[in-house]
């Protein structure tokens, strides 16, 4: 844990904390922003990708000899074009990829796994000729069984997806591979004293549907390879550095041979961590030696890409008729997809992160299946195992007779409770949002016939990383600030806001740009909601590099020390009277003089960002439930969250609204649906039912502000936490209204009005 | 490689000519918010397509002097919703209408090709059914006239011939003290496809007895149904709580349902009952508010 900061004077800020206008908002209301299908380059080619319609079969062979014959296409690439690797695991965000896996995901080796699995590519002269030449690759398939579900992955009997994988975390290894890959555990305290030390035990097992990101912009990417083997790469991506390591590795390249460009982003919520299309474009783009431009169908976004796990969830929670909770217990099963890797450790870790308690045990599964690999998604792992414990503590506080938030604020996580998965806390803000909750007018407005209200909180971890920044002063004293996190939720706007407020500029005369692969050094991917937090952080040292060249310069040329020189309101000024009398230098001034005094400035920074601090938020939400057809309507929503600092509070309340508004859609509407084949029914935005603008109310936010204690102005990560408690406040809403205790997400219209109709057939009180 | 041909005749009769001497699949192009679908998903590959928008006829809501309208198969919902008097006359068939996509798909959707798209869920089609309405077809043997709920013979599928097309929904005129209504289910707000749809057209007399009723299901069935049972429970009745539970009850014996992604058929059964009954107590009130 890195030490403390000083916390800046909050009272004197010129631009933290401020609203200006985003400096991309421009480009992207007039359709000039260039996403990853908005490139062109002369000569380029259309690939495209073919997939398997099958869920699990032995690849016997491909013959893609009449596609090649085709004319128009130029190139077809299969396994065949890509070197095998060796297991290996590295960090892709919050998750961990592997490199064995990575290589057959992008392209189906001895097996496909999923449907939709990439079994061949083609690069045409246009997108026409590369479907039909599609339809000529033949492939021939050993179809066999597929298992969808999670518990029946897990059976010995099951279908098995790898017959190299042994699950690891389980004494003694075992001898034959199954579909587990891996058993976490979590332990803290004594679970057996602690229940029994219980006055009341509530245990539930739930499931929760797996749930794609939804981004509004398929993958899509330009790949082009020159005969010398330096090559250029422009995609959409929430890391091209990541991208850049995972390509240069699967071709063989080294690195300093491609180039990558990040395009403007529409949406990743973590789905775009990951590489699918980007090493297929390259390796077409070098057989052909043209550009090729690969964008994804939605259909094919949903077959491919990575939703977050499906879970079955056991939870355990005792606890005395204060309140008190005595222990909790936990049994995670997460989906991974069809190669190892789900969040269930992640999952495990949160599970019960927002509470002081002294007897946990969290155990988690990572089990494989015929399904798309899961990716990371928005807080990964946490939603699911949270949703889990916070409906469970919901239904004791209702059983004991305690209102929900008193039973959360009785157990709440604080400054120095310890983290059944590790660390102790700092200053974490449970309680404030818990106690901003309990004081909301939401929270005491009335309810009519048949709604309901809910609460529940979250917690995420947030984290740091790589991270570089470069500031580059203009020749007339303007800023050019080059930063390496695509901007996916208006960090650009706050970026540019801590340049302005560290050298006392107006926010006007700073330029952002995300910078390309060859222009910074490696910066990890905008993820784990760390590109506010580790760029502000990095521009806060990039600043001060930048303010000591410039005071040296002032020093220089009124002759004196360095020492002498301070910077204050964004100009150099003596340190004192003693030092002599001379006018302030303004940055403008100093450009101006940087010629003479040495040459150019700029200001740098290269770290890796420590002390991430966790966010934790509470929702409150109501309901109306029409008990005629099951439909859930939401009618209020509030999110209370603590953001440390929120420096453009708009673009926090953004991700406030965003994180709910996914949640929704993940509690009563989105699931993947399978036919017998395994095929996956509903690969579009029509039956893949995310909600639309008119599904939900105004999301209402409250900005609680904890600071962080390690950074200046006490800045938090926000964009993660805010997808964790809606599940669990809108199912305790759907209680209320109903008297009825769902356990399986979506609580679609189908199953909530079966649920009535047998409460009401067994003389419930509806 | 087979190109496709894209035709946009001025007159109903080039149109008829296209479709009657065209090899390979034909395809007629109203708003196009179902076919480029299903152009850029695959589905269909027609070697030709032919565009009706440039037909006036085909763009033209007319009023006869009996009071009845005459719908040009390609009119976007959008202007059904900006026509005062069908709006006034036949509420549930406009409101059906504008309840397909989005405010921009509006601009191009028509019920014509609502209708010809042959989905049971179709949006637009139980309150064309309820309302009475009938099609105008031409073909290469000129013009025939059948009931709207003739015209789909089952999904994607329809009883026109090769070289036809439909030129015109026709709505009467309603009776005196009529009033119309539409309401499908979804589980979104909009942006989606109808799990149930009930449309419902009753004829109120002085004393409050309905005495003329037509009730329509949608989605529930491989075309949109017009379940007589249903009438029968209504007219003859206040349309009170016991007539509307015998609704019900008629509506969800009238479905044959299918299983699917989009609704169960357990579920389905039981929607249809209740957005019958809904949809008959806005008509009914409809009726009182005139």
């Amino acid at each position: 844990m890195p030490d403390e900061v000083k916390l800046n004077d909050m009272d004197s800020l010129n631009w933290v904390g401020t609203r200006p206008a985003r400096p991309d908002g421009v480009d992207k209301v007039t359709g000039k922003a260039r996403f990853g299908a908005d490139l062109s380059l002369p000569g380029m080619l259309h690939g495209r990708v073919l997939r398997s319609p099958h869920a699990h079969a032995i690849l016997k062979s491909i013959d893609t000899s009449k596609a090649e014959a085709l004319p128009g296409v130029k190139a077809v690439v299969t396994r065949d074009d890509f070197n095998d690797m060796p297991s290996e695991f590295v960090p892709a965000g919050e998750m961990m990829v592997n490199y064995r896996d990575i290589v057959r995901n992008v392209m189906a080796r001895e097996k496909v796994l999923y449907d939709g699995h990439a079994v061949a590519a083609v690069a045409a002269t246009s997108a026409s000729i590369a479907r039909k030449a599609l339809k000529l690759i033949e492939v021939d398939y050993e179809v066999l069984p597929h298992v969808i579900d999670v518990e029946e992955a897990m059976k010995p009997e099951a279908p098995l997806l790898h017959d190299d994988l042994f699950t690891v975390g389980v004494e003694p290894a075992p001898k034959k591979p199954s579909n587990i890959a891996k058993v976490v555990e979590f332990k803290l305290g004594d679970v057996e004293k602690g229940f029994g030390e219980a006055d009341i035990i509530v245990e539930r097992t739930f499931n929760t549907a797996p749930v794609h990101q939804g981004y509004i912009e398929p993958h899509a990417c330009v790949a082009s390879v020159n005969a010398d083997g330096l090559a250029e790469l422009w995609v959409t991506t929430q890391g091209h550095y990541v991208v850049r390591g995972h390509c240069a590795r699967m071709l063989g390249m080294d690195i300093s041979k491609l180039k990558v460009t990040a395009s403007e982003i529409g949406g990743g919520f973590g789905g775009k961590t990951v590489v699918y299309l980007e090493p297929v474009a390259l390796a077409l783009s070098n057989k052909s030696g043209a550009p090729v431009k690969m964008v994804m169908s939605r259909e094919e976004v949903f077959r491919a890409s990575g939703p977050t796990s499906g879970a079955r969830v056991y939870v355990k929670v005792g606890a005395k008729s204060d309140g008190t909770i005595t222990a909790g217990h936990c049994e995670l099963k997460y989906q991974a997809g069809a190669f190892q890797g789900s969040p269930v450790q992640p999952g495990a870790m949160c599970a019960f992160a927002p509470y002081d308690l002294e007897n946990v045990d969290v155990i988690g599964y990572d089990v494989v299946s015929n399904r798309p690999k899961v990716a990371a998604y928005r807080a990964p792992g946490a939603p699911i195992s949270e949703f889990g414990v916070e409906c469970v503590i919901d239904e004791i506080a209702k059983k004991i007779g305690m209102d929900p938030l008193d039973i959360r604020m009785k157990n709440a996580a604080k400054e120095g409770t310890q983290a059944a998965y590790g660390p102790k806390f700092g200053p974490i803000g449970m309680i404030s949002s818990l106690e901003q909750a309990k004081a909301h007018d939401h929270y005491s407005a009335p309810l009519g016939e048949n709604q309901g209200r809910g609460v529940a909180s979250g917690f995420w971890f947030n984290i740091g990383g790589e991270t570089c920044v470069t500031m580059n002063v203009n020749e007339d004293g303007t800023v050019a600030l080059l930063t390496g996190t695509p901007d996916i939720g208006g960090s650009r706007a706050s970026l540019s806001m801590m340049a302005a407020e560290e050298l006392g500029i107006d926010v006007d005369k700073v330029r952002p740009m995300i910078a390309d692969t060859a222009s910074l050094p490696y910066t990890f991917l905008t993820g784990g909601s760390r590109a506010t937090f580790a760029g502000t952080t990095a521009i806060i040292h990039a600043s001060k590099d930048a303010i000591d060249k410039m005071r040296a310069r002032a020093a220089q040329f009124w002759d004196v020390s360095i020492d002498e020189v301070v910077w204050e309101n964004g100009e150099a000024r003596p340190a004192s009277t003693n030092v002599g009398d001379f006018d302030p230098l303004s940055i403008e001034d100093i450009a101006k003089l940087a010629n003479s005094t040495g040459g150019p400035i700029s200001g740098r920074a290269e770290i890796n960002v420590q002390g991430a601090g966790p966010s934790i938020g509470t929702h409150i939400v109501d309901v109306e439930v029409d008990k005629e057809t099951g439909r859930v309507e939401i009618l209020r929503y509030t999110v209370l969250q603590d953001a440390g600092k929120a420096v453009h509070p708009s673009y926090v309340e953004g991700q406030f609204q965003g994180g709910a508004v996914q949640g929704i859609g993940w509690a009563l509407n989105e699931e993947y649906i399978y036919d017998d084949n395994g095929r996956l029914e509903n690969a579009g935005f029509l039956d893949y039912r995310i909600p639309v603008a008119s599904d939900v109310p105004m999301i209402d936010t409250v900005i609680v502000e904890v600071p962080n204690p390690v950074h200046p102005y006490g800045v938090r990560g926000v964009g993660e936490t805010p997808i964790v408690p809606p599940m669990a406040a809108i199912n305790a809403a759907i209680e209320q209204a109903t008297g009825i205790r769902f356990t399986e997400l979506p609580m679609s219209p189908p199953k909530v009005l079966k649920a009535l109709d047998e409460a009401a057939a067994s003389g419930g009180d509806d | 490689m087979q190109e496709m041909r894209f035709e946009a005749p001025e007159t109903l009769d080039a149109a008829v000519a296209l479709l009657t001497n065209a090899e390979g699949e034909a395809r007629v192009l109203a708003g196009g918010t179902d076919l480029l679908v299903q152009l850029r998903a695959e589905i269909i590959e027609p070697a030709l397509v032919v565009d009706i928008k440039r037909i006036p006829e085909m763009l033209a809501i007319t009023q006869a002097s009996d009071g009845g309208f005459k719908i040009g198969a390609a009119v976007p919902c959008q202007a059904l919703g900006e026509n005062m008097a069908l709006k006034a006359a036949w509420p549930g068939v406009v409101e059906g209408a504008e309840l397909i996509g989005s405010t921009q798909i509006q601009g191009r959707a028509s019920m014509g090709g609502n209708l010809c798209n042959a989905s049971p869920a179709a949006d637009s089609v139980p309150g064309m059914v309820a309302a009475g309405a009938t099609v105008t077809i031409i073909g290469p043997d000129g013009e025939r006239e059948i009931p709207v709920q003739d015209l789909p013979a089952g999904p994607g599928m329809t009883t026109l011939t090769k070289g036809e097309v439909v030129a015109f929904i026709n709505l009467p005129s309603p009776a005196p003290n009529s009033a119309d209504a539409y309401l499908r289910f979804i589980p979104r707000t909009e942006m989606d496809i109808a799990v149930v749809g009930a449309g419902v057209a009753v004829t109120i007399d002085d004393v409050g007895v309905c005495t003329a009723a037509r009730v329509s299901l949608g989605a529930v069935g491989e075309r949109v149904l017009l379940v007589d049972e249903c009438a029968a429970a209504l007219i003859g009745t206040p349309i009170d709580d016991a007539a509307l539970d015998n609704l019900a009850a008629a509506a969800s014996a009238a479905t044959r349902p299918i299983d699917d992604k989009r609704g169960t058929k357990e579920y389905r059964t039981r929607v249809a009952g209740v957005l019958a009954r809904r949809a008959s107590i806005i008509a009914r009130d409809r009726v009182g508010a005139k």
